[in-house]
């Protein structure tokens, strides 16, 4: 079955807002009962026809697949374009598949206004796969500020007790760099009606231009796409609205933004960054390696002090999204298939962490990394998925984390080997706060204050498993996730390798 | 059709098995499941070598291809040539013997089926680290093992020993990864392959233009071998790993895991030759290594500790013979101490399953009687350490010592050193041999009592290999020679006269000081408290590393990120925002009359500017 011949060549339209559509039901919705279904609709449909797809997705053709096109505003030249090829398509799955597992887990556990609590996770769906998906750069404008709206919402509104603050810095930060990305889009739109005397949003019209933009301008527009997707990385130092965030979400929210939000920052540095204005993404490169080798670094420190379990992993998202900068900044295609495995692994063990992290508070309403003790003899099973969680994180080969460090170090090699060995200090730096961490949690003497603690439910490991399967998958065997984007990335590397 | 990679996979369907069905699995089972995997993969093996007998070079399988990106092509070879079969056989083998031994000392224990769950698991990773012709697998192989060894140092978790011991294990070798990995890396960049037999032929091409790349990547790689063998300055993990289960001991932290660094070296000897200052760090540090470790072993009074120490010096040894001469002594040496060695953890397990798991040697005594095939057994594998002729000991470590003598400038002081650790090992063996089975017998523990026969047979056959496998030492160096090179000659008699001499002494000296002297459990005196307290190196590393790397994160945590950016800067910004705010607030205050002389001020002052212009 083609599910794209299926949806008449609409496959990427359905996709992105058929989980709209469902969250508007949810929305109006009279029960909770029924707005349960229609997330798990909205959310499980989608993810189900982007599985069916997946087979037909050619991953040897060049440019962009399931195109769709339609004129929006045909006087400026902005229209509704979308495509994936072997970068984004990635990412839409991820994003398919985490925000129905996060459905599956919040349902029941959410007690104030449940109804908007479904419908929101729906809206930002759409958001995040519309991001990953738009050609045209208004288009991808909208969707990139779309996304704020309803993340702002689930971490303001069913987020902790510092929920406003953290929601608030979220949305500053993130406004902060929109305001400089949208001056830079409108300059870039001006060139481009400079230099072919028509109005043009659409992305390949750019990249067809971009020689003719001076390099010094390239920089300063690079730059300000770059601190706008810095902030989403995070890169450090733009990061510290993610421990906040984090920490105030509700748990299926932190599970979201650390596995599909924090991709688009990185997501458009290789979509936008690189291709648009290569002449200046390789001035700024050894700043940007720069920061990715401080996020690796002072993440990891950072991290290894946290008190707070979530927290602690947040950090830990900070020191792997430094190696997604790196290798972005290497120009290497390892480097490049480094980063966008990354994407993908941190997406899934990241997520999963936080899913971790949530079940122990729920049970305990505790998250501090002493409070608990000797959890491997109470939640065997729980104990067991995290130390996984844990090695995949660490970067053990064998599983998925393996696979982005190993080839984002090898790629720092070949573009300068100092890279790649202040990088790998990043390898023990993970072991030293994860293992510690584990250690304080799941070993020792089972705290006996603890109450209430039973161990993964049926629904829980069910939501566990299909992370589980791909973070073993993808380490084992990363063959076939590599080449989906290979052709991509020599694409996008055509400008800036050396 | 032979196919290498069944070698390792057996034992990984076994801890498959094992660990999915896990608890609903029967103990009996899990047994014969754990064993008997093992076993089938050593006569795999066997048959393997026996092809290699009638006289294929190698046998070669390529499992799969792991990733083709670009240029870069990671396809995971296995390879089993002389080498890397001589090293599966032994850890099939002799992991075999410590799989049936560990039936009888884990009988009883709540984790009995994770137990041989992830003993399975460590024999898998073991096998694919030895038998892979790929870098990466090895790298695979390599963290494999490590994360079983801390898994297994970790095993009673409930303890407040084994989980800083675990935590502190993964983290040294880690350091050590970090030598492999970017060795790897820069290989990778430099020849463009990971393929291990290619690379042993195209580097000296690939580095003749650069050789400061050859000499990282030698150094790179014995950082890696330093910290998975336990090596100065990462040897300090392998002390502490004793708080795991003892047969785990005698298996991974002595036998066969721990050595994988010296079959690291004696595998890239090509590459590590292109530059012989490596050479000489290696042959260096193992010779500091020897002495260092027997120093410490003198006086501790733990049973296993004082073994682990031992294993870092006998693992000296290794280096030191794997980095002078041909490479072949180091690899028979390690092979007869994995018999030795392996022989003496499962005698110390033995000995505290008698004892009701007292550890203090100087509370023993007297078991010579009590437990006699334990107290045979570990007399051979106690002379075996010493190097006493005819012990499989003997040959090996003569082998090593006379290609010390002749290995560069440096040669007569490594030898010095090779020859007082000699010496120094005879001794502390001996003491430890005194304390446990001879004088009176000394605990308030009732009746210890000898082993069941499944232990007690693994005993009886390493205590056998462990005395005749030194007859084996030509067959051997014939077969390995076909990979490294070589030894030639015999063992000069000056030699043999200088480490049997300093052997003999050794074990006359501690015969005779521990004959009646048991140390009493205050703290030692002079210069033995040096060696008690271990040199204070693990104070040392503290205050040099761990503290400093404490308060550097607290710094960039709180300082930095809370501080600097948060507050300052992010925060700070917000404030300014607001102070601002509230400077120009009064400006709207909502009065019509301050916004009417507003305006009136502006009018006139505009006015004015046109007619004065």
């Amino acid at each position: 079955m083609d599910a794209v011949v299926l949806t008449g060549g609409r496959l990427l339209t359905l996709l992105v807002f058929m989980p709209s559509v469902a969250g508007a039901l949810c929305a109006l919705s009279r029960s909770s009962r029924a707005a349960a279904v229609w997330a798990l609709l909205g959310s499980g449909v989608p993810l189900i026809l982007g599985a069916a797809a997946v087979c037909g997705f050619d991953a040897s053709a060049a440019g962009f697949q399931w195109v769709e096109r339609v004129d929006w505003i045909p006087s400026l030249g902005i229209s509704y374009h979308m495509g994936v090829d072997g970068v984004s398509w990635p990412l839409v799955l991820l994003t398919l598949l985490l925000t129905f597992l996060s459905l599956v887990y919040s349902i029941g556990r959410i007690q104030n206004a449940t109804r908007l609590y479904y419908a929101s996770f729906l809206w930002l769906e759409t958001g995040l796969m519309g991001v990953f998906c738009a050609l045209d750069m208004i288009l991808f404008f909208v969707f990139w500020e779309w996304v704020l709206i309803p993340m702002y919402f689930i971490i303001g509104y069913w987020g902790g007790a510092r929920r406003i603050y953290a929601a608030l810095k979220f949305f500053l930060y993130t406004m902060l760099g929109s305001a400089f990305m949208l001056v830079a889009l409108l300059v870039t739109a001006h060139l481009y009606h400079q230099a072919t005397g028509a109005w043009s949003f659409d992305w390949a019209d750019w990249v067809a231009i971009r020689d003719t933009i001076d390099p010094n301008l390239q920089l300063w527009l690079f730059s300000a796409f770059a601190f706008s997707f810095a902030i989403k990385v995070p890169a450090w130092p733009f990061h510290t609205w993610l421990p906040d965030a984090h920490t105030e979400a509700p748990t299926a929210g932190s599970v979201i933004l650390a596995g599909v939000l924090l991709k688009m920052g990185a997501y458009g540095f290789l979509r936008f960054g690189l291709p648009l204005f290569p002449e200046g993404a390789v001035q700024a490169a050894p700043v940007m390696v720069g920061l990715g080798l401080a996020g690796i670094l002072l993440g990891a420190a950072a991290s290894y002090v946290q008190t707070d379990l979530k927290k602690l992993v947040a950090y830990s998202s900070v020191s792997h999204m430094g190696f997604v900068v790196l290798g972005i900044f290497s120009f290497t295609l390892e480097g490049a298939a480094g980063a966008t495995i990354q994407m993908v692994n941190h997406g899934l063990s990241t997520g999963a962490l936080f899913l971790m992290v949530g079940i122990i508070y729920e049970r305990t309403h505790k998250r501090g990394v002493t409070d608990f003790g000797g959890l491997a003899k109470t939640m065997p099973l729980y104990a067991t998925v995290s130390v996984i969680l844990v090695l995949s994180s660490v970067g053990l080969p064998g599983l998925n984390g393996f696979v982005g460090e190993f080839l984002v170090i090898a790629g720092a090699m070949k573009a300068r080997p100092l890279y790649a060995f202040v990088s790998a200090l990043g390898v023990i730096l993970a072991a030293v706060y994860l293992l510690s961490m584990v250690r304080k949690v799941f070993w020792g003497e089972a705290n006996a204050n603890l109450h209430g603690l039973s161990d993964l439910t049926w629904r829980e490991t069910a939501v566990f498993l299909p992370l589980l399967l791909f973070i073993v998958v993808i380490g084992v065997y990363p063959a076939p996730f590599l080449e989906v984007s290979e052709g991509a990335l020599k694409a996008i590397l055509e400008g800036v390798a050396p | 059709m032979f196919r290498v990679w069944a070698i390792p996979l057996i034992p990984l369907l076994g801890f498959v098995y094992i660990g999915l069905l896990s608890r609903r699995l029967s103990r009996r089972a899990a047994a014969i499941v754990g064993c008997s995997t093992v076993a089938l993969s050593f006569l795999v093996s066997l048959e393997g070598a026996l092809q290699l007998l009638r006289g294929e070079e190698a046998l070669t399988a390529t499992f799969y291809t792991w990733a083709s990106l670009g240029d870069t092509l990671v396809r995971l070879d296995y390879r089993l040539d002389a080498l890397s079969g001589s090293m599966a056989l032994i850890v099939s083998g002799v992991g075999f013997l410590i799989h049936l031994y560990s039936v009888g000392y884990m009988h009883g224990d709540r984790g009995f089926n994770r137990y041989f769950a992830f003993l399975n698991l460590f024999i898998f990773f073991m096998l694919t680290l030895v038998l892979s012709d790929n870098l990466l697998l090895t790298f695979v192989g390599w963290e494999g093992v490590g994360l079983c060894s801390y898994l297994l140092i970790g095993f009673w978790y409930e303890k407040s020993d084994p989980p800083p011991a675990a935590v502190k294990a993964f983290v040294v070798n880690r350091i050590g990864d970090f030598g492999f990995l970017t060795a790897m890396v820069l290989l990778l960049a430099q020849v463009g392959t990971l393929s291990i037999s290619e690379l042993l032929q195209s580097a000296p091409g690939a580095f003749e233009a650069w050789p400061v790349g050859a000499l990282a990547v030698g150094l790179l790689l014995f950082l890696a071998a330093t910290g998975k063998s336990a090596q100065v300055p990462l040897y300090v993990w392998l002390p502490d790993a004793m708080a795991g289960p003892t047969p785990v001991s005698a298996l991974i932290h002595a036998a066969t895991m721990v050595t994988a660094g010296v079959y690291l070296m004696a595998r890239f000897r090509p590459i590590l030759e292109l530059q012989p200052q490596v050479l000489e760090v290696i042959c260096a540090v193992g010779a500091v290594t020897a002495l260092l470790a027997a120093l410490i072993a003198l006086a501790q009074r733990d049973i296993k500790r004082v073994l682990a120490y031992s294993t870092v010096s006998q693992l000296g040894y290794m280096f030191m013979g794997v980095a002078a001469g041909g490479g072949v002594a180091g690899m028979f040496h390690l092979t007869t101490h994995a018999f030795f060695k392996a022989l003496l953890f499962l005698g110390a397990g033995s000995v505290i399953h008698a004892m009701g798991g007292e550890q203090d040697i100087t509370k023993m005594g007297g078991l010579r009687s009590k437990t006699p095939i334990t107290f045979w057994t570990c007399l051979v594998g106690a002379l075996a350490l010493a190097g006493l002729f005819p012990t499989a000991g003997f040959y090996s470590k003569d082998l090593i010592l006379a290609d010390v003598l002749h290995f560069g400038e440096w040669g007569r002081i490594l030898f010095a050193m090779g020859v007082l650790t000699a010496g120094l090992t005879a001794f502390y063996t001996a003491r430890w041999l005194m304390l446990i089975f001879f004088g009176e017998y000394r605990s308030p523990h009732h009746h210890p009592h000898e082993s069941p026969a499944v232990m007690t047979v693994p005993l009886v056959l390493l205590a056998i290999f462990s005395f005749g496998a030194g007859w084996g030492e030509h067959a051997y160096a014939h077969f390995v020679g076909r990979v490294l090179e070589p030894p030639e000659g015999h063992v000069p008699g000056q030699v043999i006269a200088w480490a049997s001499g300093a052997g003999i002494v050794g074990l006359l000296a501690g015969f005779l000081r521990y004959r009646s002297l048991v140390p009493g459990p205050g703290p030692a005196k002079g210069l033995a408290r040096v060696s008690e307290r271990k040199f204070w190196v693990d104070e040392i590393y503290d205050a040099l590393i761990v503290r400093p790397y404490q308060f550097l994160s607290k710094v960039i945590a709180s300082w930095v990120d809370g501080g600097l950016i948060d507050t300052a800067l992010v925060n700070g910004s917000g404030a300014l925002v607001r102070a601002a705010g509230r400077i120009v607030r009064p400006l709207q205050n909502g009065q019509i009359q301050v916004y009417t002389l507003a305006m009136m001020v502006g009018l006139v002052a505009a006015l004015g500017w046109m007619l004065w212009s």
